[in-house]
C-alpha cells in the first residue's frame, strides 16, 4: 500500500497508528485537538480517540513537558507538541535538567518514553522566533535522542519508532516540507530508526544534511551532476546518536565532505559531524571538511532568509572549494 | 511571623483548640488510635536526631553536603502520615521524615549526600517517595502530571489497566516560600485547576529561601496565592503535628474524592541553615530564631501528650531510639563504598546508545593500560 502524502499527512497518520496501537499515548499540547495543531499535523484526531488522549492544554511549554514527565511515571506515553521552534525555551529546564535526566537519577527503575514534536527551520516567510533551528541544545543533551525526517515516509514511520522507544526523543519535523509530498509505503517495514542513509549515491563529494536541507541538497547534486561533477547525499535522519557508518564509508570514497545545515554554524551539530569525521577518517579527505550553515547571528527578519539560509548555490561553493584543494 | 489565619489545633504549650474553626479538623484526631498519636512523636524525634547526626557526619567530612530539616518536623510528619499508601508524594529536598515515613532508608539520603548517587531509590519500594529534585519547584509540574494521570485513568477506565486501589490514589507535592516565586509552581496549579487533578499542594514556608526573607517572595500571604489559581486554600500552624494531620488529611480526601486539588501553605521554621554549606547568622536575628525555638513543633506535641497521660517510659524509649538510628547511620557511613566507575555510564538511557558504550569501553581499556603499566604487586 504506498500513498502519496505530504509529510504533514504522514505524520498525522503514523500518530493515529500510534494512538491506536497502543492506549497509553497520549498527545498533549497547545491548540492540537480542536484545532489539530497550528500546521493541521493533529488534525482529526480529537474526534477519533477523544479529549482524554488528545489534551489541549494551557499555554505554558514548561508544563507540558513537566507534565507529561509526571504523566510518563504514571505509565503513559506521552507525545507532546511544542508550536514553534522558538517556544521550545520556556520548557527548557524540564526538557535538558528533567526530562533527559530522571532515568539517570533513577538509576533505571523508572522509563520515560516521551516524544516531544518541534516544527523546526524557516523557508516559511514568517515573523521572529518561527523560524529557529534549535537541534544542537538538545543533541548536546545527554539522555536524550534527535532525530528529524526529511521525507513523508520517515514521517510515517519514525514518528512512530519516536513514540516506541524507551527514551526521550526530541522529534524536529522541518516545517517548510509539511506540504510537500512524497511516496509513503505504510506496509514496508522501517529501517533503523536512528540510521543515517545515503539518498544520493555519487563519488567525488559528500553532502550531509538533515529535514529541510537534504532537498537542497539534492538539490545541489543535480545541478553539479549536469556540470560533470558526481555527489554523495547523505540524510542524517538522527542527530543524538549520530549514525557515523555510512558517512565515514563515503568518506572513504570520495575524500571530500561539506556538511550544512540551517542551524548556526558555531557549537553545531555540523561541527560535531567535522571533527569526528576529521578523527575518524583522516588519511581519507582530500580537504578540510567545509561546513555551510545559517550565519552566526539571530534568525534574520523574513525578506532576507533567502539570504541566511544555505541554498543550492552556497552548497555548491563549498563543494568547489573541496574540489579545489 | 505568626498569623491569625492560620488553622492551629495545639497551641504552642500543646493544649487543643477547639472552636468553630478547629471543629471541622479534630474528628480526623479524635479517631485516630493512641498508637499513631505516638508515633508523631517518635518520627519527630528520631528524625532530629538523625539530622543532627548527618549535620555531624558532614562536619567531619563524611558527607559533601547535609540539608537540615530541624523545626520543620511537625508539617512534615502530619502531612506524611496524612498520605495513604496508595498515595504519591513528591517531595523537595528537604522532607527527610516524610521519605522515613514512606519506608525510605534514610541511609539513601546519606548516600546522596555523600556523592555516591544522585538518589536512586525506588519509588515503588519506598512508598511512592519520588526521588529528590534540586532544581526548585520542578518537581511540582511532575506531581502535577502524575495527578492528570490518575485522573485519566479513571476517565479512561480500564483500558488503562490500572487498579480501583490505584485510581483511588492522590499525590502530595511539597516546596517551599522560595520555590513559589519560581514558575513551574505557577504553572503547576493553573494545570492543577485546569484538569482538577487529585493532588494536594504543600508549601512549607520556613520563611527563608537560603538569605532571602519571604517578604521578597510575595507581598500577600502564600495560601492566597492558591485561591487565585481557583484552588481551595488553607493556612495552617506548621510547626503543630495535628493540625498538618488533619488539614492534609481532608486535602487527600477531597482530592482523591474528585473535587479538585487543594493548597496548604504551612507556617514553620527553618532553624538551621539551608544547607551545611549555609551561615544564617549573616542574614538572620537570634531573637527571630528564639522566637521559632519558643514555638518548637516536638516540645508542644510533647506537652500535648504528657497532658494526655503518657509517661516517661515512652518518652525514654523513643530516645533510645533515636540514639540507636544515629549510631547505625554513624556505622553504616563508615562502610560505604565509592562506586564503580562504570557507574557512570549506567541508565543514561535506557535502550542502548552507541556514544556512551563507547565511551564506557574506553574509559575502561584507559583504567587498564594504568593496571598493566603498574606491574606486579604497585596497586592504584
Amino acid at each position: 500500500m504506498t500513498d502519496t502524502l505530504t509529510l504533514a499527512k504522514a505524520i498525522n497518520l503514523g500518530l493515529q497508528k500510534a494512538l491506536a496501537d497502543d492506549q497509553k499515548v497520549l498527545l498533549m499540547g497547545e491548540d492540537i485537538a480542536t484545532l489539530g495543531g497550528v500546521f493541521r499535523v493533529t488534525e482529526g484526531l480529537v474526534s477519533e480517540f477523544g479529549r482524554n488522549r488528545v489534551i489541549d492544554t494551557p499555554l505554558a511549554e514548561s508544563a507540558i513537558v513537566g507534565t507529561a514527565i509526571g504523566l510518563a511515571m504514571r505509565g503513559y506515553r506521552p507525545v507532546c507538541e511544542i508550536q514553534f521552534d522558538g517556544f521550545i525555551f520556556p520548557g527548557f529546564d524540564q526538557i535538558t535538567s528533567q526530562l533527559a535526566k530522571l532515568t539517570y537519577r533513577h538509576e533505571g527503575s523508572a522509563r520515560f518514553p516521551i516524544v516531544i514534536r518541534v516544527p523546526y527551520g524557516g523557508h516559511i516567510g514568517a515573523v521572529e522566533h518561527h523560524q529557529e533551528s534549535p537541534e544542537a541544545y538538545f543533541a548536546h543533551t545527554p539522555g536524550l535522542r534527535v532525530v528529524s525526517p526529511a521525507t513523508p515516509q520517515d514521517g510515517y514511520w519514525m514518528i512512530q519508532q519516536a513514540i516506541q522507544s524507551n527514551d526521550p526523543v526530541m522529534f524536529f519535523e522541518p516545517k517548510s516540507r509539511y506540504w510537500q509530498k512524497g511516496e509513503v509505503d505504510r506496509e514496508t517495514p522501517p529501517g533503523a530508526f536512528q540510521a543515517s542513509r545515503v539518498v544520493r549515491t555519487g563519488t567525488e563529494v559528500t553532502l550531509v544534511g538533515h529535514g529541510a536541507m537534504v532537498s537542497v541538497l539534492l538539490q545541489a547534486a543535480d545541478i553539479a551532476a549536469a556540470e560533470g561533477t558526481s555527489i554523495e547525499v547523505i540524510d542524517l535522519r538522527s542527530l543524538s546518536p549520530i549514525d557515523y557508518a555510512p558517512i565515514i564509508a563515503s568518506v572513504q570514497k570520495t575524500g571530500r565532505l561539506v556538511v550544512a545545515q540551517e542551524a548556526p554554524g558555531h557549537a553545531s551539530v555540523g561541527s560535531e559531524i567535522a571533527s569526528t569525521v576529521a578523527e575518524r577518517a583522516f588519511y581519507s579527505l582530500e580537504a578540510p571538511v567545509l561546513r555551510v550553515s545559517g550565519f552566526d547571528t539571530p534568525f534574520p527578519p523574513a525578506k532576507l532568509e533567502g539570504i541566511y539560509l544555505p541554498d543550492a548555490d552556497r552548497i555548491l561553493e563549498a563543494v568547489d572549494r573541496a574540489l579545489a584543494y | 511571623m505568626s498569623s491569625d489565619a492560620a488553622i492551629q489545633l495545639l497551641t504552642p504549650d500543646g493544649q487543643l483548640v477547639s472552636d468553630d474553626r478547629t471543629s471541622e479538623y479534630l474528628p480526623w484526631i479524635e479517631k485516630l488510635p493512641e498508637s499513631r498519636l505516638l508515633d508523631f512523636h517518635r518520627q519527630m524525634v528520631v528524625m532530629r536526631r538523625f539530622d543532627t547526626e548527618a549535620g555531624n557526619l558532614q562536619r567531619q567530612g563524611q558527607l559533601a553536603l547535609w540539608i537540615p530539616s530541624i523545626g520543620q518536623e511537625g508539617a512534615q510528619v502530619g502531612s506524611g502520615y496524612a498520605a495513604a499508601p496508595q498515595d504519591h508524594i513528591f517531595p523537595a529536598y528537604r522532607e527527610h521524615a516524610v521519605g522515613r515515613i514512606r519506608g525510605l532508608d534514610p541511609m539513601r539520603l546519606i548516600e546522596m549526600l555523600r556523592g555516591l548517587s544522585h538518589g536512586g531509590w525506588v519509588p515503588s519500594e519506598t512508598g511512592n517517595f519520588h526521588l529528590y529534585t534540586l532544581v526548585i519547584g520542578s518537581q511540582s509540574l511532575h506531581a502535577t502530571g502524575y495527578a492528570m494521570g490518575i485522573a485519566l485513568d479513571k476517565l479512561n477506565g480500564n483500558a488503562s489497566g490500572a487498579s480501583d486501589q490505584d485510581t483511588d490514589a492522590a499525590v502530595l507535592v511539597y516546596y517551599g516560600d522560595g520555590a513559589s516565586s519560581q514558575g513551574d509552581v505557577s504553572e503547576a496549579m493553573i494545570f492543577a485547576a485546569s484538569y482538577q487533578t487529585p493532588q494536594v499542594f504543600f508549601l512549607q514556608n520556613n520563611h527563608w529561601a537560603i538569605s532571602v526573607p519571604v517578604e521578597r517572595q510575595s507581598r500577600t500571604p502564600l495560601y492566597l496565592r492558591g485561591t487565585g489559581f481557583g484552588i481551595p486554600s488553607v493556612q495552617i500552624d506548621g510547626n503543630d503535628v495535628l493540625a498538618s494531620y488533619a488539614v492534609t488529611s481532608q486535602g487527600l480526601l477531597d482530592a482523591r474524592s474528585g473535587r479538585g486539588p487543594r493548597y496548604i501553605e504551612a507556617l514553620t521554621y527553618r532553624m538551621g541553615a539551608h544547607t551545611s554549606s549555609d551561615d544564617p547568622s549573616k542574614y538572620r536575628e537570634n531573637d527571630e530564631v528564639a522566637y521559632w525555638g519558643a514555638r518548637d513543633p516536638i516540645t508542644r506535641y510533647e506537652a500535648y501528650l504528657r497532658g494526655k497521660g503518657v509517661g516517661d517510659d515512652f518518652f525514654s524509649e523513643v530516645a533510645e531510639e533515636a540514639e540507636d538510628l544515629a549510631a547505625e547511620v554513624r556505622a553504616r557511613t563508615m562502610t560505604l563504598q565509592d562506586p564503580p566507575t562504570t557507574k557512570i555510564f549506567e541508565h543514561v538511557y535506557t535502550d542502548a546508545h552507541p556514544l556512551v558504550d563507547a565511551q564506557r569501553d574506553w574509559l575502561a581499556a584507559y583504567e587498564a593500560s594504568f593496571a598493566d603499566d603498574a606491574g606486579e604487586g604497585a596497586g592504584r
